[in-house]
């Protein structure tokens, strides 16, 4: 006869499955957050002077850097200049893939392929597009009549420069999510939409949009944390340039930590993007969370 | 389903093209001569010289091994420690679970890249700079492969437990007879979805690597493609194009199962 296994021992037996991923994860996850809150405390260590306590001085140095703010103005703004294009394209594909179109899969495949590629081949990629006069971009500008552009040389276009390859690379992403739930509505929802009257505009606008919403804040919300991550493309195309121009916080991070060998500083920023990524966890729990009762 | 008006089908079309003109431009670089890198030409003549100088001109074959040799190690570590523990926090009644668990989601936010500069140190002090150990080691537990994997298994009716246990299998017997198996969907998608991941990663191993015998795909494209390292437009196509080879052959062959491991692994 065969008992089940008593409490403790199956309390034991779950303690010992989960150990070795636990271990893992707190060893290159939360100790580490912890270790770079102790680090952003204390100043920067030298071979002569080790590192000492210097409580929020870190910080105070930050605020009053324009390098930091600047930085800061980039990433929101690298934000807000992909994240809603990128959900807007996503959206179309996904409406055209969805319906009877000549093609169908091929502009699938299309519109998803981005999405495989490494973010560092998809800069080289669009690093012609951008080299000034030979470039694709100026060739077109110059059939137009129009004269070339140092597209990634100057301050006002790098930053838009690399919004364009991300929302390129991203946007296929958020169209399957689109189209998950595009499949997921029934078929019967259009025909009486039409038979009320509703025109094409009219059933995106009061029907289908809000049906989608829920896709929506995922995706925005990913989006989101995405953008805030952004650092790939930035090795290839700006190096954050010119003059920090089309900087972003974690290749500032980068910077800090392993060109200027500022160890402090670096910590102090990760500190921030911590926060901001902290603040979106919670945002993304409480809204999906909503959205729950809305079904 | 009515069919589209023409013109947001030309509209839909116009788009697709946009999107596939990198990689077509990528093409007609790497095939033709340096002279024709921007005359298109539709009698311009093919050369394979652009793909044998960049295939020659850096360790490619030795990027493409170390690049293999990461995503599968890290594959193997994070299946073997996931189903663990996602069998764990499913099946198993222990104090701290609920907690322990919420820890591990932190994870999900926070991945190890923001996390370098401590991460490095880490690494330093286990002497595992410039390994593929210390390259995989942070990603080795994924905290979206357990959450993933406990929700199949959450899905799983309890009776087989009882089943396994009358057969006589202990706890690891009935994961690996019972669960593994019917996990079989769940862990094809985040196989896909982890081998695209690193395959494509670069911050942290920029960092943790600075040798050829270590240096993976992206990181090797990237030095070669550096302004720098003075190679010409048709090579740095050509080395694009051999870096993305590998990932795009294998999507165009199994293109169903990665948009639907996709969606499995996003829809959470």
């Amino acid at each position: 006869m065969i008992g089940t296994p008593s409490r403790p021992t199956r309390a034991v037996t779950g303690w010992l499955l989960v150990l070795p991923a636990t271990v893992v994860l707190a060893a290159f996850t939360h100790l580490p957050i912890v270790t770079t809150l102790i680090a952003s405390l204390h100043s920067r260590a030298t071979a002569i002077r080790p590192a000492r306590f210097v409580g929020l001085d870190n910080y105070r140095s930050l605020a009053a850097d324009p390098v930091f703010w600047k930085v800061m103005g980039n990433t929101v703004a690298f934000a807000f200049g992909t994240v809603p294009v990128s959900i807007a394209l996503a959206l179309a594909m996904a409406l055209w893939v969805n319906r009877r179109i000549a093609g169908r899969g091929l502009l699938r495949l299309a519109f998803f392929l981005p999405t495989m590629l490494p973010m560092i081949a998809a800069a080289n990629l669009w690093l012609f597009f951008y080299t000034p006069d030979i470039g694709l971009l100026d060739q077109c500008l110059g059939l137009a009549g129009l004269s070339g552009h140092n597209w990634l040389g100057d301050p006002s276009t790098a930053l838009p420069c690399l919004m364009a390859v991300t929302i390129w690379k991203e946007s296929g992403f958020f169209m399957i999510f689109y189209l998950a739930a595009l499949q997921g509505l029934s078929a019967e929802l259009r025909e009486a939409a039409m038979l009320e009257g509703a025109g094409p505009v009219a059933y995106f606008r009061r029907v289908l949009f809000p049906l989608l919403m829920p896709t929506t804040l995922f995706v925005s919300i990913n989006a989101v944390l995405n953008a805030f991550k952004m650092v790939d493309p930035l090795f290839i195309l700006t190096k954050g340039g010119p003059s920090n121009a089309s900087n972003l916080l974690l290749y500032y991070i980068y910077e800090n930590a392993f060109s200027f060998n500022d160890g402090a500083t670096a910590a102090t920023l990760t500190v921030v993007l911590l926060g901001l990524l902290a603040v979106l966890a919670i945002s993304q729990f409480v809204l999906l969370d909503r959205r729950v009762h809305y079904r | 389903m009515t069919r589209l008006p023409g013109i947001l089908t030309v509209a839909a079309w116009m788009l697709a093209l946009l999107w596939l003109s990198p990689l077509l431009y990528a093409l007609w670089a790497a095939f033709h001569p340096a002279a024709f890198m921007a005359h298109f030409r539709p009698g311009a003549p093919l050369t394979l010289d652009n793909i044998r100088d960049a295939w020659t001109q850096a360790p490619f074959a030795r990027y493409i091994l170390n690049s293999v040799l990461l995503v599968t190690s890290v594959l193997a570590a994070q299946i073997l420690l996931c189903t663990l523990s996602a069998y764990g926090f499913a099946r198993f009644d222990f104090p701290g679970r609920d907690l322990l668990f919420l820890l591990v989601l932190v994870q999900l936010m926070i991945v190890p890249e923001v996390l370098i500069v401590e991460n490095y140190q880490t690494m330093a002090r286990l002497g595992l700079v410039d390994t593929i150990a210390g390259m995989g080691l942070p990603y080795m537990a994924s905290a979206f492969g357990i959450f993933l994997l406990r929700q199949t298994f959450k899905s799983l009716p309890r009776e087989l437990d009882d089943a396994a246990r009358i057969e006589g299998c202990g706890a690891l017997g009935t994961l690996w007879r019972v669960y593994v198996p019917l996990a079989k969907p769940t862990l094809t998608a985040f196989a896909l979805v982890s081998v695209s991941h690193h395959w494509n990663n670069f911050l942290w191993p920029l960092i943790i690597t600075n040798s050829v015998s270590v240096r993976p795909l992206t990181v090797g494209l990237a030095l070669f493609g550096a302004p720098e390292s003075g190679v010409s437009w048709p090579m740095i196509s050509a080395a694009t194009l051999i870096a993305i080879l590998p990932l795009v052959m294998a999507f165009l062959i199994f293109q169903r199962q990665f948009v639907q491991s996709f969606l499995h692994a996003g829809i959470k």
